[in-house]
């Protein structure tokens, strides 16, 4: 693990926040799309600013990153890293550690209410809140969170030295998560409800493990414990029957719901709430974009959230060209 | 022996702490014999006083210095504790080295103690001066834990809004026994009077719902 990682924007002040009474466009959320997006926006002239609880995003949740283009291997944080400070040069603005409450659109512009009690007006917005871990959805999940049940490998797979632990997942991020754990748990469980999702490459270093033991077509059906849990029951798909083993963690990597609770009663999302763009990145508001995690595109890496963000930037600047149009009689709201 | 910071860190550090307004100490206690990590964290708080005029190190030892220890409420080693510009304990301690991620909380506690006061909304303030019972906040982290920073500057930020009020953060691996009293397997775990826990990168108001609720 690297041993200083320093969070650059820690630097950056909301001074910018409390003088721009109106902004080009506003981004929600600090991960590779939202970075991207201030990049591209910058470069274009517009006034923009970032907005988000924590900068860099799921980059932080991530130990090995090889598969963004440019980058054999680099650490997610390491590479957030870079984003950060390219976007740093630039002198975008980020406003950290906050929360948006709610988004109000005003026709045509949109006002945000954070959690510190600032509000901010802006004329075009993006969404690129990203998403959160998904549930399991299993009787004793929620009471074994902490107590066992985990949903971020690099914070607490220490705690699971020598000791058995179950990953549930069959994804790149279920993958990732059982390499990094390998160096820690004695032994390794896989179960997960299907077929293998994850990349070739990642399977090849899991199969060349000698402490990892997989259940596929196997249904995690229940955490048990006492104080701490101490397993789990699946039902095995093929052979019809149920069974428990026994672990002292559950790693869930299941994939990631949407954060579009903000937007959520505003523009269309698709039933598993995840934000519908057009091919411009644009919601069904005029003015409001999505990209990255949050929207329906299907496969959620950072390459793609990245290029995402550039494309809502470059649509943005579009719109604030040619369509937008200020209130009838030109003031600020 | 290696530095730990290389030269960008380095030079970033020192912008960052050139917004220090006052002067601040910091007391380290360590130990002979075996202490894990003492040396490490002896190594990093002198890196960084070599960064900034505004900061001071003393260097403690936890037998010889009982009563000072006593004092700042320091049993564990590596443990060291932020004095304001007037030498004055406000309940700001790290216990086992901030490095990894943990280096965000420590330089925010150098900025803050040195006069860079966060700014809160008025009735949080209020909330946090009506205190007055004596609270400790346990903040368990582990070095590659991204939201774990956040759940130390919020105990922290407590503490030096409110006399009453310590925050500590406990490296769990350093401090593995510690960590298994109070049954840390994920972290941020915050362990309020070591009674009432919570988990997760919570907003400051959780702190003070859980301390009013005392
Ligand atoms: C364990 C793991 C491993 C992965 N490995 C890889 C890999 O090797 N390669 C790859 O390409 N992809 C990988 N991914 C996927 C990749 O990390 C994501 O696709 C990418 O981070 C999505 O970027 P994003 O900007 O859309 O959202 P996110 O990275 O999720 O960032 C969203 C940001 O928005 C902020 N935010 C959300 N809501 C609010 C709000 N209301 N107010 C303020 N801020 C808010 C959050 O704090 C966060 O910083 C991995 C993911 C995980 C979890």
């Amino acid at each position: 693990m690297k041993l200083i990682n320093l969070n650059l924007e820690s630097t950056v002040t909301s001074s910018d926040f409390d003088r721009v009474v109106k902004w080009d466009l506003l981004i929600i959320g600090g991960g590779p799309a939202g970075l991207n997006a201030a990049l591209y926006a910058k470069r274009k002239g517009l006034t923009c600013g970032i907005i988000s609880k924590e900068i860099g995003g799921q980059l932080h949740n991530t130990t090995d990153v090889d598969n963004y283009l440019g980058y054999k291997l680099i650490e997610g944080k390491d590479l957030s890293h870079q984003f950060v400070n390219h976007v740093n040069s630039l002198e975008v603005p980020i406003y950290k550690d906050v929360n948006v409450l709610s988004i109000e659109v005003m026709n045509p512009d949109f006002k945000i209410s954070l959690d510190d009690g600032k509000v901010l007006y802006s004329k075009t917005l993006l969404m690129a809140t990203g998403g959160m871990p998904k549930k399991l959805a299993v009787p004793g999940e929620e009471f074994y969170a902490n107590k066992g049940v985990s949903y971020c490998t690099t914070c607490d797979a220490p705690f699971f030295k020598d000791k058995h632990v179950i990953v549930a997942g069959g994804g790149n991020s279920a993958a990732e998560a059982i390499l990094d754990l390998s160096h820690w748990a004695q032994h390794i469980t896989v179960v997960h409800r299907s077929q293998w999702r994850a990349d070739k490459i990642l399977l090849d270093k899991i199969y060349a493990l000698n402490n990892v033991t997989v259940h596929l077509e196997t249904q995690l059906l229940e955490v048990f414990g006492e104080a701490q849990m101490t397993g789990v029951k699946v039902f095995d798909k093929t052979t019809k029957q149920e069974k428990t083993i026994a672990a002292q963690g559950l790693f869930i990597e299941i994939g990631n719901l949407p954060k579009s609770h903000l937007v959520r009663d505003l523009v269309q999302t698709n039933p598993q709430g995840e934000i519908i763009v057009d091919e411009n990145q644009m919601t069904s508001v005029p003015g409001l974009y999505a990209a990255g995690d949050v929207t329906q595109q299907v496969f959620k890496q950072i390459v793609i959230s990245a290029a995402d963000g550039a494309k809502a930037a470059l649509a943005a600047t579009q719109y604030l060209n040619q369509t937008y149009k200020e209130n009838s009689n030109g003031e600020i709201i | 022996m290696a530095k730990l910071f290389n030269e960008e860190v380095q030079k970033q550090l020192k912008e960052i702490l050139a917004q220090t307004q006052e002067k601040i100490t910091l007391v380290l206690f360590t130990k002979e014999g075996s202490c894990p990590t003492c040396s490490e964290t002896k190594q990093l708080l002198e890196e960084v006083t070599e960064l900034s005029d505004n900061i001071d190190l003393e260097l403690k030892d936890l037998e010889r210095d009982q009563s000072l220890a006593k004092q700042y409420g320091v049993t564990l080693t590596p443990s060291f504790v932020i004095l304001n510009a007037k030498g004055e304990y406000k309940g700001v301690k790290f216990n086992g080295i901030p490095a990894g991620h943990e280096i965000n909380s420590f330089v925010s506690a150098l900025l803050e103690m040195s006069g860079m006061t966060p700014k809160f909304q008025e009735n949080i303030v209020k909330r946090i001066e009506k205190i007055n019972q004596p609270v400790n906040i346990k903040v368990f982290v582990t070095l590659g834990c991204p939201h774990c920073p956040g759940a130390v500057q919020n105990a922290h930020r407590l503490a030096m809004l409110n006399e009453n009020i310590e925050g500590e953060m406990i490296e769990a691996q350093t401090f593995a026994e510690l960590s298994n009293k109070f049954n840390v397997s994920g972290v941020p775990k915050i362990v309020i009077n070591d009674k009432y826990e919570f988990v997760g990168n919570q907003p400051i108001e959780t702190y003070l719902e859980q301390i009013e609720n005392m």
